[in-house]
């Protein structure tokens, strides 16, 4: 089981996620630069967050035309496991492997806090050691993170159980004063149909080791391993 | 081969760009002729206050240098180095950037970022942290909250992309500062000893080469336009203010660490102020080479630039580096792996002479010595006298306050007061969490605590300056400002080890502004010296003041500190809240019958006059040992320092994040109002568990340290003296949400 970390120009928390893939999980990962044409035969790929490309035009929108994106996007359309994190996850919507969009906070500022998450599901390799109503707390660090689509696809997005994640205050109550960015629905992270793709705006690598303070993040990663390797 | 000469300039050219009829002659005589535009305009950055230091000098060489951890002096670097241990250094300077902030505050904070975040890269180290210290106005006026969204933009919108954590700061408000802001911004970086590199240019016939942003307009004679008054046109300067580009930051920083690896760097510095004639002198005359230079080689944003245009713009982003000759390949390749401009623009020469060419033609020819720093660069010794104003601190008497019968109304003031209520508005527009170092996150302290991956080691990191202290008493004032510094540190399970300072004054032509200087300098040596924090560096930025109808208006002197502090191991890192209930609280050091310069007094009652809090080197030197001591042998739960708002902000502050209260009892010896709300230095409170009171006791026995046992962890409201004020969650409201309030009610 090999991990691919992607390094955009202007990615700034793929170190963060091999860390947390070598030094904590004790997997292999390879950093895949974005020049390049070839996925290195990893079987999992994470998009990092960060400002890819400086993201000064729309959050992801310039990283998916990358060389690295086309084989990413092959990898993904044949099942292949990608899993994105904020500015991954906005690279994830640009590049249509999953729905929906990332759009200005609502309070239209940068927001770098911890916040409370509701696991909606355990129907996912990201989510499979939570239980359904487990509530996290993750991180939060960015100023496009609220997530959007038309009511069709919210509807098909809540019949398939393809949202992960909700924002909710500490009592675990998915409410709107617990909703940081105005998300659609309170969404903080989703995955496609096809259950391979996956995005979340919150950094569960933030919070993987004890010496910060807070693990719940290494439950997400613990879940992929958890599924991948059963 | 002889300069132009057809344009040669007088002493009101020279007037204009901000140089006295003395240097201007100076000049000529180094020259053994008259300057053209080009040598003159190169005078006047290099000998403006921002890069010649020149009122400044003779007083910072007295500030003490030597520590045990000491790597790079003060002024021998671009920022300050000291050992950590483990075969690694710790690279570290703050800097101001203040006039570009009063103007455009969005770039004008951007770019003061960007600038200090190169000056820790182009030695070799990797940024791990930043810090930040501000002052701004009267938070009531549209014109401060307009300033303070585009700093705190602007800050934020550059150092999240760049990727590095904002991990502590503070923010100050006062009128003196309505129209001229202070920004100061701190990096911290490390590196593997022994693979730094200098900003210094050797070895005849190596290339010069100029690499990252192109070149264009922007900040052309910026650093004249800092030394000099903010008045009612300042906005037309706008071309003097610079613009940021994080992305290219980001892609320089990793560029920059990836050629150090290849060993074919000779030397580096970035380009911050003065540009490409500041870099180019202050490498060449260090390393006691010259420079050929040309100028049309430089990679230009906009067609038609003039000669002095390139060599004087601000631009950001880009560094100057010399190559070792035949290694060119490695370094370009690099570059162009990262798609960044790499150009040779010149090349090493012996002698001293640095020659700018454009087009063929040579635009100036100046001796690289005269134009720096310890070199040609004229250094003057101001006159200074006491302000008016002092004799009126002398004169306040505590007696004329009547103690306040509603101590809950003083209680909510102080934790809704913008100095004092929770900065969250702005830190939570800092990404403080990228790279997973911050060990702050969850766990608070008064000093940020960051990792050191790979060793046992962390970071203990803060800022640290009381403006109104510094006014009030600038000798004194100063000193405080160290000692809190220290005390952060030890507070959090660190031990201090050295300091960089950023000193914000007015006019250094007043001789009231610069005895204030002149005194801060002084407070700051004493405490340096007491703390063994020896002065690594960092940067002066004068006339700090506003013109108006009453006359030139100063700031309050601010001498920002920015200390670091190491943990020897990071099991040892000591927080600020509250753990348990039935825990002891203890105040270590000793009460005093102190109002000065609190926040109690200055806004409640209103009282500008008054001499800075109490403080005793030695006693605090006491204190914060035995802290230190009782933190090492696990004797306390938490330890937060007694600072603004006194020790009842000091309480409440340890209550909060977990929602315990407190129920203590006052000293009959002492007023009411100052035990609770003076501000008096080297005091810290802590609590202990009911298991470790006998060892806690007995430590402090035997040292001559001052301590009293308050009262304890209880329930969950501030109980003073029996009498209940409250719910401690209450007043966390209050504090959180004040600035934010203000913020978005207008």
């Amino acid at each position: 089981m090999k991990f691919g970390v992607v390094i955009f120009p202007g990615s700034n928390c793929d170190q963060d996620l091999i860390h947390v893939v070598r030094d904590i999980m004790g997997k292999p990962c390879e950093p895949l630069w974005h020049k390049d044409h070839s996925l290195r035969g990893c079987d999992f790929i994470l998009l990092p967050g960060g400002f890819s490309y400086g993201d000064y035009l729309r959050s992801g929108a310039i990283a998916r035309f990358s060389p690295i994106m086309q084989e990413v996007i092959e990898f993904a359309d044949k099942g292949g496991f990608v899993f994105g994190i904020c500015n991954g996850f906005q690279i994830l919507t640009e590049s249509r492997l999953l729905p929906g969009a990332l759009l200005h906070n609502r309070n239209h500022q940068f927001i770098c806090k911890n916040v409370s998450l509701r696991c909606e599901t355990d129907e996912s390799f990201i989510t499979s050691k939570l239980k359904v109503g487990q509530r996290l707390t993750i991180p939060i660090a960015h100023g496009e993170g609220r997530f959007h689509c038309d009511a069709e696809t919210l509807t098909s997005l809540q019949d398939n159980r393809q949202i992960l994640f909700r924002y909710c205050d500490e009592q675990g109550e998915v409410t709107d004063a617990a909703n940081p960015n105005g998300a659609l629905d309170n969404i903080a992270g989703i995955c496609n149909k096809g259950r391979n793709v996956f995005g979340m705006m919150p950094h569960p690598e933030r919070c993987s080791s004890s010496l910060l303070g807070n693990t719940d993040g290494k439950l997400i990663f613990d879940s992929i391993l958890n599924t991948v390797l059963a | 081969m002889s300069t132009r000469t057809e344009e040669l300039t007088t002493t009101e050219t020279a007037a204009k760009l901000g140089l006295l009829p003395q240097e201007f002659e100076q000049i000529c005589s180094i020259l053994g002729r008259t300057p053209n535009f080009t040598e003159l305009s190169i005078y006047s950055v290099m000998w403006s206050e921002h890069c010649s230091y020149k009122n400044s000098i003779v007083w910072l060489k007295t500030l003490p240098k030597d520590g045990p951890h000491m790597l790079a002096k003060a002024g021998e670097e671009n920022a300050g180095l000291v050992a950590i241990g483990d075969g690694l250094a710790c690279a570290f300077k703050i800097e101001s950037h203040n006039h570009p902030s009063a103007i455009e505050p969005y770039q004008g904070a951007a770019t003061g970022v960007g600038g200090i975040n190169r000056d820790i890269f182009t030695m070799g180290a990797r940024p791990i942290a930043q810090l930040n210290s501000l002052r701004f106005g009267n938070p009531a006026h549209e014109r401060t909250r307009w300033l303070m969204r585009g700093v705190v933009k602007g800050i934020g919108d550059y150092g999240n992309a760049f990727g590095i954590p904002t991990v502590g700061g503070e923010v100050f408000f006062d009128d003196s500062f309505n129209v001229n802001i202070l920004v100061n911004a701190m990096s911290v970086g490390i590196v593997r000893e022994g693979e730094t590199v200098s900003a210094i240019s050797k070895g005849t016939g190596n290339p010069v080469y100029i690499v990252g942003s192109s070149t264009g307009k922007d900040g052309i004679h910026g650093a004249t336009f800092a030394s000099g008054d903010l008045h009612e046109d300042s906005h037309e300067d706008l071309p003097s203010v610079q613009v940021g580009d994080p992305f290219m930051e980001k892609l320089l920083l990793e560029a920059t660490l990836e050629i150090i690896r290849t060993g074919a760097v000779v030397g580096m510095q970035d380009m911050g102020a003065a540009g490409i004639i500041c870099s180019t002198s202050e490498m060449s005359a260090k390393g006691q080479h010259g420079m050929e230079i040309w100028l049309d080689k430089v990679p230009t944003r906009q067609a038609n630039m003039k000669g002095w245009e390139i060599l004087l713009s601000e631009s950001q982003e880009r560094m100057l580096v010399v190559v070792e000759k035949g290694r060119e390949e490695a370094v370009e390749q690099i570059f162009a792996k990262w798609d960044l401009n790499c150009t040779q623009i010149g090349e090493v020469t012996s002698g001293d002479r640095l020659r700018f060419h454009m087009n063929g033609e040579m635009l100036a020819d100046v001796p690289a010595e005269s134009l720096v720093l310890g070199g040609g660069a004229p250094v003057y010794e101001r006159e200074y006298r006491e302000p008016a104003y002092m004799k009126l601190n002398r004169a306040f008497n505590p007696d004329s306050i009547a103690q306040p019968q509603d101590l809950k109304s003083v209680m909510q003031h102080l934790a809704s007061h913008p100095n004092i209520a929770s900065k969250r508005w702005v830190y939570t527009q800092y990404d403080s969490m990228v790279g997973t170092v911050n060990m702050s996150t969850n766990q608070p302290s008064d000093a940020a605590i960051v990792d050191v991956r790979g060793t046992d080691k962390a970071l203990a990191l803060t800022v640290d300056c009381n403006s109104r202290y510094v006014y009030s008493d600038p000798e004194q004032g100063c000193a405080i400002a160290v000692a809190e510094a220290a005390r952060n540190i030890v507070c959090s399970g660190g031990e201090p080890s050295a300091v960089t300072n950023c000193l914000n004054f007015g006019n250094p032509y007043n001789p009231e502004v610069y005895w204030q200087f002149v005194h801060a300098i002084k407070g700051m040596s004493a405490a340096c010296l007491k703390f063994q924090t020896p002065v690594t560096g960092g940067n002066v930025s004068f006339y700090n003041q506003s013109k108006s109808e009453q006359g030139e208006v100063p700031v309050f002197p601010t001498p920002t500190i920015g200390m670091v502090g190491i943990l020897p191991n990071k099991s040892q890192r000591m927080t600020l809240d509250f753990k348990a209930e039935g825990d002891s609280i203890f105040l270590i050091g000793s009460a005093q019958n102190d109002l000065g310069s609190s926040e109690y007094l200055y806004s409640f009652h209103g009282v500008k006059n008054s001499p800075a809090p109490c403080l005793d080197l030695d006693e605090e030197m006491g204190v914060q040992q035995v802290v230190s001591d009782l933190i090492r042998n696990g004797l306390v739960s938490s330890a937060h320092d007694v600072s603004d708002g006194g020790l009842f902000i000091t309480l409440l502050e340890s209550g909060m994040p977990r929602r315990l209260g407190f129920r203590i009892d006052t000293d009959e010896d002492f007023r009411k109002d100052a035990y609770l709300f003076g501000e008096s230095q080297s005091r810290v409170v802590v609590t202990v568990k009911p298991e470790q009171l006998d060892a806690f006791v007995e430590l402090l026995a035997e040292s001559d340290v001052d301590f009293t046992n308050l009262g304890e962890v209880s329930g969950d409201s501030v109980v003073i003296d029996g009498i209940d004020y409250g719910q401690v969650h209450e007043f966390r409201l209050a504090y959180d949400n004040a600035i934010g309030t203000l913020m978005q009610d207008h």
